[in-house]
């Protein structure tokens, strides 16, 4: 395997910058660049010069012997002072010692799962941690990759494995001394994995929420004053509000981090009849995204009619431009009742974010159906007609699916998949 | 040079030797099998049954390739039974009770007639090599066979003890010698070994046991035969009797255990978790106060008893006493105590996919050698390895059994990849493609392989075609019906009124419905005979997990046609464990697909290997 190299922080000024250097020749560029290395596991001070020995830094230098580090592999890290010419120097002076190449998005995080550092959902754990902006997204993501989901799926596993034992042993023992009846404890560790599942299932809904941010639309009558509540919430002017009725067309957002979770703000067309054209189809695309949303909140005002489509779904409801009525609710324009609005919208992620177990992704979430799929289908065989031989068969193929989750299976097919969406470590 | 004596010699008379010797000779090679003695061939040592889970499904693979062990069963089976006959045609299991001596005749007939097969009696001394190639085998008269190939079949006579409690006997079996030198020529190739040992009961004299107060289990009215040739019964069925253990026996065999060999610390091999002997049933499954034992008699005309369930290495008084307080044994006569036998095998994972050893060029081995147990997984192996040697030594290509289309595969690749922990038995779980590899379509897989190889000889080819001409013609004309819901409630057939048309074999995938109720719909049908509506009926009802599993099996051939070149360079793949870089190394899994399936290895250390692949195709190319 080539030895790979690349900054491992953000390009630019900054007051330092890391070079990772991983692989076999890890060493031995190390050495060249800098005349010798600390032990492993330590670090030093280090000059680093190119073949014309001219100084290009001072780095702090450390080195990790294979397989104790991130990537499994030997790896020297240059922490270099973090100018744009510094960065680029040490560059070309490691491309000119032609040990190594530069790597590529996410090779570094690809060695680790390579090598059994990582597991696959520990890798989608780590994506996620990298992206995290808010308390909540820190957490989910360091859950996984922590391991919290791969050490679920092992449980899960071992209970579906012992499901497909006992319908083994009524197969390969029919002639020997085995319960005769296994179908009750099959049924209940299969109902027991499915319930397991579905809840994992929707709590990865959620985790996807907490992950790219839920979405709140404020919805309302034309004039009620949207504009200028998604203004107030943002705090700077993003959306042109004025006295006129219709001035929303499209769709505007603003991104907010309320407790740890992110949440962005649709400011909707007012929603009426409208024989304008393009104000229509502001109202039409207010209506989808509003369905879409995780959260519809109301800003009601006298004589306005719900359109049919978004009855019973809104979720909170305030009166609208309390600065005039006087009798409570929201105004935009002077912040009144937004903490309690804001509390109220607090309280309610929260209570969807307790379902959050330890799936995160779509593709986890995807393995979770099949599985349970699989699972569904042994439990009818077994409550029903009986075919051993093909509940068997629906367990085993639950348990591939289970597998594809943390990533045992299927392993070229993934890796190509998941390393091309997740540019990490470098 | 000279012309050598045989192409293959076969070392051993049971059967794996037979097997193998009958496979050489099949696919036209100058054959000799050498047994110690010629009443030997086809000699049942432990229990007189063929077939069971498993187990079953082997035979008839065998015979669909044209082998002796599922002709010899039905010429002595005299007690037919089909397991697990209310589950699905993919978990039955064929099994019969076999006539010992019936069973031998039928065995040393074939062989007595066999064409190309010589028989010679005597004991094998020691193997010639030639420039690392085995060029023979020297007899114990120091006269030697010249041979291109020999394939060894000589189950326990590694370091074989016999144990009997605390005496102690050398020998592969009851009255055999252990062959020294030949033991002591295999100890200098210094191949991995094992230990290993396996039981059987006391047996006991027929006349003495009192029948009338005991459970009989009957043979199957209908039986279910292992040759695809048999048409009819061949002997006269008889009955077994089933007795239990009860507390008393397991207060004598309690208070004795420090004289059992295997519980006194005399025995060091491990036995088989699924087959314990007595002992260990009594000291595992201690909160069961009874065991069942069948009582197999050994044949029509034999006047002993196997009782199956309470193998033993207790010493003799002990057997004794413990047989006598089972109800209707009280007054047993033991003609033979039971005994463990302790022997050495080779690790098969040093085995090729032919049955071939890396380490000696020509050697084939099969058998219990190889770590398993059972005639039909010797016979199977046999007839591997016969088979491979006669192709090697005719210059022919090798070939592999796949996991896809054998049981006779998944065992083969299940020895060579995975090695054995424990004697190797059979089981439906072993195969991943299960509920396509029936024992009912053996034929239907690997008839034509055989034809292809030149195994199967015209009097089968001519029964099979036939066979196959009715089943296309019968599955033609199912597939070509259709009938709406409606039109099938017409008929008196009710189903899902979803409006779907359905053909008569998707009708057919139905538990309920069989070719009978199509018939009302279809009136031709009524002209497909008995074996044919049931066997379109098993393909309906598992066709859509067939064609599931085929996809699977793709995904599995891509990775199955990704050679791994003998020379692989595995030291040089970083980021390998010690433990799997050692255990490939071990092994040379031939394919990355074999890889896959070693103990222990992950998707991880794959990826790595089909990286170094690639990097050596770039580089050759």
């Amino acid at each position: 395997m080539h030895t790979v190299f690349a900054l491992a922080t953000a390009r630019g000024k900054a007051g330092v910058a890391i070079i990772r250097i991983s692989g076999p020749e890890a060493m031995q560029i190390g050495t060249t660049l800098c005349g010798s290395l600390p032990k492993a596991g330590q670090h030093a001070v280090r000059t680093v010069r190119n073949s014309d020995k001219s100084v290009l830094d001072q780095p702090l230098v450390l080195f990790f012997s294979g397989p104790n580090s991130f990537t499994g592999e030997d790896v020297v890290e240059l922490h270099l002072h973090g100018s744009v010419a510094v960065i680029r120097a040490v560059e070309q002076a490691i491309l000119a010692t032609g040990l190594a190449r530069e790597a590529e998005a996410g090779e570094f995080t690809k060695r680790a799962l390579l090598n059994d550092r990582l597991d696959l959902a520990q890798v989608e754990g780590l994506g996620d941690l990298v992206e995290a902006e808010t308390e909540a997204q820190r957490q989910q993501a360091q859950r996984v990759f922590s391991g919290a989901l791969s050490v679920k799926m092992g449980d899960l596993r071992d209970r579906g494995i012992r499901a497909a034992a006992l319908l083994t042993a009524t197969i390969d023992f029919a002639d020997e001394e085995v319960p005769v009846d296994v179908s009750p404890e099959v049924e209940s560790l299969l109902t027991g994995i499915i319930s397991d599942l579905t809840s994992e299932i929707a709590g990865s809904h959620v985790a996807e929420r907490v992950r790219d941010g839920f979405e709140i639309a404020i919805l309302g009558a034309p004039n009620a004053g949207k504009s200028t509540l998604l203004n107030a919430l943002a705090g700077r002017e993003i959306a042109i509000t004025s006295d006129i009725a219709g001035t929303t067309r499209d769709v505007i957002e603003a991104r907010l981090d309320i407790d740890g979770l992110a949440v962005t703000f649709l400011d909707t067309a007012g929603l009426r009849e409208t024989e304008d054209e393009v104000e229509q189809i502001g109202v039409t695309r207010a209506l989808e995204r509003a369905l879409a949303a995780d959260l519809r909140v109301l800003l009601a005002t006298d004589g306005f009619q719900l359109p049919d489509a978004l009855e019973g779904k809104v979720d909170l409801s305030y009166a609208a431009k309390s600065d005039l009525t006087g009798a409570g609710g929201v105004s935009g324009l002077t912040g009144d009742g937004l903490d309690v609005m804001i509390s109220d919208i607090s309280a309610i992620l929260a209570d969807r974010v307790a379902q959050v177990k330890t799936a995160i992704s779509a593709r986890q979430r995807g393995g979770m159906q099949r599985a349970v799929a699989e699972f569904e289908r042994a439990l009818a065989i077994v409550r029903g007609s009986g075919e051993v031989e093909i509940a068997a068969e629906h367990v085993q193929d639950g348990l591939r699916a289970l597998d594809s989750v943390i990533g045992r299976v299927d392993v070229e097919n993934i890796l190509g998949e998941i390393f091309s969406r997740f540019c990490i470590g470098k | 040079m000279k012309h050598p004596d045989f192409d293959v010699v076969v070392v051993g008379g049971g059967h794996a030797g037979v097997e193998a010797a009958d496979a050489a000779r099949r696919v036209g090679a100058r054959t000799a099998l050498v047994t110690l003695r010629k009443s030997d061939l086809g000699v049942m040592s432990c229990n007189p049954a063929i077939g069971g889970l498993g187990k079953g499904h082997l035979v008839r693979e065998i015979d669909a390739l044209g082998g002796v062990m599922g002709r010899a069963a039905d010429a002595s089976g005299i007690q037919y039974r089909l397991l697990n006959r209310r589950k699905g045609a993919a978990v039955q299991g064929p099994r019969t009770q076999s006539d010992r001596a019936l069973y031998a005749k039928a065995i040393q007939d074939h062989v007595g007639q066999a064409e190309g097969l010589t028989v010679i009696e005597a004991e094998v001394a020691d193997l010639i090599v030639d420039q690392g190639n085995v060029a023979g085998v020297v007899l114990a008269d120091e006269s030697e066979l010249s041979a291109r190939a020999v394939v060894l079949t000589t189950g326990t006579f590694l370091r074989g003890v016999i144990h009997i409690g605390d005496r102690k006997i050398e020998g592969g079996r009851m009255g055999d010698r252990p062959s020294v030198k030949l033991a002591q020529r295999m100890d200098s190739l210094s191949l991995p070994l094992g230990r290993l040992k396996t039981g059987t009961p006391p047996r006991l004299k027929s006349q003495s046991i009192n029948w009338d107060i005991l459970q009989e289990q009957k043979a199957d009215e209908d039986p279910t035969f292992f040759s695809f040739l048999t048409k009819r019964v061949q002997a006269r069925q008889v009955a077994c009797g089933i007795t239990h253990t009860n507390t008393r026996t397991h207060d004598v065999i309690q208070a004795n255990l420090s004289r059992s060999a295997m519980y006194g610390g005399m025995i060091e091999g491990v036995g088989p978790r699924y087959c314990p002997s007595i002992e260990d049933k009594v000291v595992r499954f201690s909160d069961k106060d009874s065991h069942q034992i069948f009582l197999e008699p050994e044949g029509l005309t034999s006047d002993l008893v196997y009782p199956n369930g309470i193998s033993t290495s207790l010493p003799e008084d002990v057997q004794h006493d413990y047989v006598h307080s089972i109800v209707g044994l009280e007054n047993a006569d033991i003609q033979q105590p039971g005994y463990a036998i302790e022997y050495d095998y080779v690790d098969p994972t040093c085995l090729s996919d032919q049955l071939e050893l890396r380490a000696l060029s020509g050697l084939f081995l099969a058998g219990q050698i190889n770590g398993t147990t059972g005639y039909e997984e010797a016979a199977a192996q046999g007839l591997v390895a016969g088979l491979s040697a006669a192709l090697k030594t005719l210059e022919r290509d090798p070939i592999t059994f796949s996991r896809r289309e054998s049981y006779i595969g998944v065992m083969i690749d299940d020895l060579v990849t995975r090695g054995v922990a424990e004697p190797y038995r059979m089981f439906t779980s072993r195969a991943e493609y299960r509920l396509s590899l029936r024992a009912d379509n053996a034929d239907a897989r690997l008839t034509p392989l055989g034809l292809s190889l030149g195994l199967v000889d015209e009097a089968r080819e001519r029964i099979f075609t036939e066979k196959m001409d009715r089943l296309d013609r019968g599955r033609t004309m199912l597939e070509a019906m259709t009938a709406t819901p409606k039109q099938a409630a017409e008929a008196g057939i009710t189903v899902n009124a979803d409006g779907k048309r359905r053909t008569g074999m998707e009708y057919l995938a139905f538990p309920e419905l069989h070719v009978a109720d199509l018939a009302k719909i279809e009136p031709q049908l009524d002209a497909l005979d008995a074996e044919v509506a049931d066997q379109l009926k098993i393909e309906a009802t598992y066709a859509t997990y067939v064609a599931r599993q085929q996809k699977d099996a793709e995904a599995l051939d891509r990775d199955e046609a990704k050679q791994i070149p003998n020379d692989f360079p595995y030291a040089e793949v970083i980021g390998l464990s010690n433990e799997l870089r050692s255990k490939l190394t071990r092994i040379q899994p031939a394919t990355l697909g074999q890889a896959g399936r070693i103990d222990g290895m992950t998707p991880a250390a794959l990826a790595l290997i089909l990286t170094k692949l690639r990097q050596l195709d770039r580089i050759s190319a």
